[in-house]
């Protein structure tokens, strides 16, 4: 039996080390809400060289570099999509994951697309990302899906198509190759950019990674191919009827009335297309198909 | 046989100095060329004050330290020959040993540096568990024993394997009653055996009882060596008379002044010839008489005496005192 | 050679799974376990890499930690303690004792090491995919791994025969910084304009463990394939280094007063 000393000093403790800790992480919470009104949206990074995070790793660069791509991947998901989102730390925190691994394959597509793509989906660093995967190359001769994704570079963002054609043309060389690259390098040294080799690499993209932001944002240049292709068709077809009727259609329901087609044709979303008075087809404002910017810009021939 | 005069320990010119100080450049003699010798089937006291090189010399002789000067042999091979450690056992001086072992554990480790087969040594180790008393507490952790406890394990691993020559340091320190008795009837036992065995202690009356003969060390050097009787005077210089006083019956004044009161009993001390004229005094005022013990010189007067000189308690530092 | 290293061997072994180490399998078991669960949510794709990247370094991590502190302790525990004064009595040399504690920490670490790459082999099948031909690579780098901590040990062992734990911690770790850094250290020189830096610098490259030699944990993570002649070129590395220690180490331990 223990004296009323000392069982009133454990009581004490009991009752007083939660109470404690309530008031302890109530006040952190406090101070990281006064924080982080005065935080900008960049986070901060310490260090920024990544031959000195891999010095002082010492040897366990490895799981390191994993560590950093976990970075890459919050900072990227933070911010995606946000107005005033900017990528500022994609390119340093990619530097230091690829020194710490060189052989961190989703690193570099990641960063092959998410560097080069503009507004609030990238870093709008297409040169950026061309190093990031040169680099890939040269330490990772054997991944000829880094010249693809080279290839991918020069051809959507940069459209320099006879250097696309070259990366294609250099990663079909590399034993092991998928045939799709030497067939690429033939499509674009051959017809230059088009919808549907943008499609055909856009595919490829999507069935070729397990990254979920890739993966969604090839989706949605899918969305917006296919978009762009049918507002084509549309635009055509909208030309054949003023020739008939001496005036553009008002929607698609004029063109199925005049047996152009042959129902009404909705986007990847279920809305239907609308025509504007010019007799140009877009989507409905409520639909969330994304169309990529310079697709407007992009030579139309068509096969 | 050349063997017959062979002596079971031999010590040459043994010597050791430590450096002490800030740079370790003094030097300081903690023992002073020793030579000395004990022969087959001796039980050898080895006395000495506290800090007068009795470790020093067992740790010498164990290989613990090296000597800077000097020699010393045990049945023959020299200190430096790990087959010499086969034919002896030692007890350090307040034996420290793994605490998280069993005492069991302990001896079985222990033995396992000798040639027994595994069934030998689990006998062996059951056997002399019970021979220290420690059967019953076999099984349970050293960290959990007393300091007696300790000790009668260290005894055992210090005789398990049947060595020839035994070495104990301080065997009886930190003993109650019971527990140097039974020490006590161990070295006995080993003697019997015809084992030899090598002890050092500094309570007299302990080396009186057992030693065939003894050495005393003060200073680092050795004083001299003999038969306990020769070497140590047992000069008595007084009588101490201790008593009960009767309520209301005073004492006589020669004795009142020189009485000292410990609890209810009182003590005085007198010279041996007036021993008969005290107790006499006492009987007429009827005091119990509760003892009569002669107060001899301790070892400590005793050195001062040989050496004459107050540094006896050891000019020699022993380089870690306890 | 008689009987006493390999008792002192289990009887070291014994005392460091009384001293509770092996518990820290348990934390690097939570650690697994809760990698396994997770690595789905934080990064797809990359499952079982970073499982192999987490598991391999957790145990080279705490390899070195154990190795580290019984290390620093191993022989100046015994001297402090006085454990050692009955145990030098018996038949046993100097040098036979420094060889058995040793023995004896690096049977822990592989025991250790040993239950740990069962935990990272249950967690990688807990994640998925079946295993492949190119998962011995795991197995290499974790015998790397054991080859490291051999050499670590080594050098808190000869440490621990003169200096108090603490100081030998310091020695301990600076060496094994030095040596992870060695390439770098001699790269440096290499660059310099200072002769007496550049030799300097080379001195320390071949006298210091390189412990990068060893580092096969990215190997292993991506399934490359390891020479064989690295494999044999570390284990001699490893075993003429240790023994290099080990000699040191005796001779220092043999010289001793003890206290």
């Amino acid at each position: 039996m223990s004296s009323p000393s000392r069982v009133r000093a454990k009581w004490t403790a009991i009752a007083g080390v939660p109470l404690l800790f309530l008031a302890i992480a109530a006040l952190q919470v406090r101070i990281d809400a006064q924080t982080r009104s005065e935080a900008q949206e960049e986070e901060e990074m310490l260090l920024r060289s990544g031959k000195a995070i891999k010095s002082l790793s010492l040897g366990y660069d490895s799981l390191l570099a994993d560590i950093y791509w976990t970075r890459v991947v919050q900072y990227y998901g933070e911010r995606v999509g946000k107005d005033t989102a900017t990528f500022g730390l994609l390119w340093p925190l990619l530097d230091v994951t690829t020194t710490l691994d060189p052989k961190l394959m989703v690193a570099y597509r990641f960063g092959a697309i998410f560097l080069s793509e503009p507004g609030t989906v990238g870093a709008n660093r297409p040169d950026l990302a061309v190093a990031l995967i040169k680099r890939g190359i040269a330490a990772n001769p054997n991944q000829w899906r880094l010249n693809g994704d080279l290839g991918f570079l020069y051809y959507w963002t940069l459209k320099d198509y006879p250097s696309a054609a070259q990366a294609y043309l250099d990663g079909s060389k590399v034993p092991g190759a998928a045939p799709w690259l030497k067939m690429m390098a033939a499509r674009v040294a051959e017809k230059g950019g088009s919808l549907e080799t943008s499609r055909m690499i856009w595919s490829e993209l999507y069935d070729s990674t397990q990254d979920p932001s890739i993966r969604h944002r090839a989706l949605e240049m899918l969305r917006g191919l296919k978009t762009v292709e049918d507002e084509k068709s549309l635009d055509d077809l909208a030309g054949q009827y003023r020739r008939r009727f001496q005036r553009y259609p008002a929607s698609t329901q004029d063109l199925r009335d005049a047996g152009l087609i042959p129902g009404i044709p909705v986007d990847v979303d279920g809305f239907p297309y609308v025509f504007g008075p010019d007799g140009k087809s877009h989507l409905d404002p409520q639909s969330t198909v994304v169309i990529p910017k310079d697709l407007a810009t992009q030579p139309t021939a068509r096969n | 046989m050349a063997e017959m005069s062979a002596p079971a320990i031999e010590i040459l010119g043994l010597t050791k100095d430590y450096p002490i100080g800030f740079w370790r450049k003094r030097m300081v003699r903690s023992l002073d060329d020793l030579t000395l010798q004990v022969e087959e089937g001796e039980v050898f006291g080895f006395l000495g004050p506290n800090g007068a090189g009795k470790t020093t010399t067992m740790k010498l002789l164990m290989g613990l330290i090296y000597p800077t000067s000097g020699t010393a042999r045990v049945r023959g091979r020299a200190i430096d020959d790990v087959e010499m450690h086969r034919e002896i056992g030692f007890l350090p001086e307040q034996p420290y040993f793994y605490d998280y072992l069993t005492a069991r554990e302990l001896l079985d480790y222990y033995a396992r540096f000798s040639d027994f087969s595994a069934a030998e040594r689990r006998e062996r180790v059951a056997q002399f568990l019970d021979r220290v008393g420690l059967a019953d507490a076999a099984d349970v952790q050293l960290r959990k024993f007393s300091k007696g406890m300790l000790q009668r394990a260290g005894i055992a691993q210090a005789i398990l394997h049947n060595p020839k020559v035994i070495f104990l340091d301080e065997p009886m320190s930190g003993l109650d009653p019971v527990g140097r008795r039974e020490v006590r009837d161990i070295i006995h036992d080993l003697k019997r055996q015809g084992r030899t065995v090598f002890f050092s202690t500094h309570i007299l009356s302990d080396a009186e009882m057992l030693c065939d003969r003894v050495a005393v060390l003060a200073g680092g050097k050795l004083q001299g060596v003999g038969a306990p009787n020769e070497i140590v005077s047992i000069k008595v210089h007084a009588m101490e008379i201790l008593f009960e006083a009767r309520e209301g019956r005073p004492l006589p004044a020669s004795l009142a002044s020189r009485a000292t009161q410990i609890g209810g009993r009182t003590r005085v001390e007198v010279p041996e010839s007036e021993l008969y004229r005290a107790l006499d005094e006492l009987r007429s005022c009827e005091a119990r008489i509760l003892a009569v013990t002669p107060v001899r010189a301790t070892l400590e007067d005793y050195f001062l005496q040989l050496i004459g000189r107050e540094k006896a308690v050891s000019h020699a530092v022993e380089v870690n005192p306890r | 050679m008689s009987v006493a290293p390999a008792a002192v061997a289990l009887n070291t072994f014994r005392e460091a799974v009384r001293d509770r180490v092996l518990y820290n399998l348990v934390f690097f078991a939570l650690l697994m376990i809760g990698a396994a669960i997770l690595v789905g949510q934080i990064s797809i794709g990359i499952e079982r890499l970073v499982i192999i990247n987490l598991g391999l370094t957790a145990i080279s991590i705490f390899g070195l930690v154990m190795a580290v502190f019984i290390g620093v302790g191993l022989i100046y525990k015994e001297m402090e303690k006085r454990t050692l004064y009955s145990l030098l009595a018996k038949p046993v040399q100097r040098w036979e004792f420094i060889v058995g504690k040793y023995a004896g920490l690096l049977l822990t670490l592989v025991v250790n090491t040993t239950f740990m790459t069962l935990g990272l082999a249950a967690a990688l099948f807990y994640v998925g995919r079946p295993f492949v031909a190119s998962d011995a690579t795991i197995l290499v780098a974790v015998y790397f791994i054991l080859l490291e901590l051999a050499l670590v040990t080594g050098l808190a062992l000869f440490f621990s025969c003169f200096s108090s734990p603490m100081l030998s911690t310091l020695f301990t770790l600076g060496i094994y910084i030095t040596g992870v850094f060695a390439k770098d250290i001699r790269d440096v020189g290499n660059l310099t304009k200072v002769s007496g830096l550049k030799t300097a610098t080379r001195i320390v490259y071949y006298m210091v463990p390189n412990f990068h030699n060893f580092n096969a944990i990215a190997a292993a993570a991506h399934g490359s394939s390891i020479p064989f002649s690295l494999v044999w070129q570390n284990t001699a590395y490893a075993v003429l280094y240790v023994g290099l220690l080990l000699l040191a180490s005796s001779a220092v331990f043999s010289g001793r007063n003890l206290k």
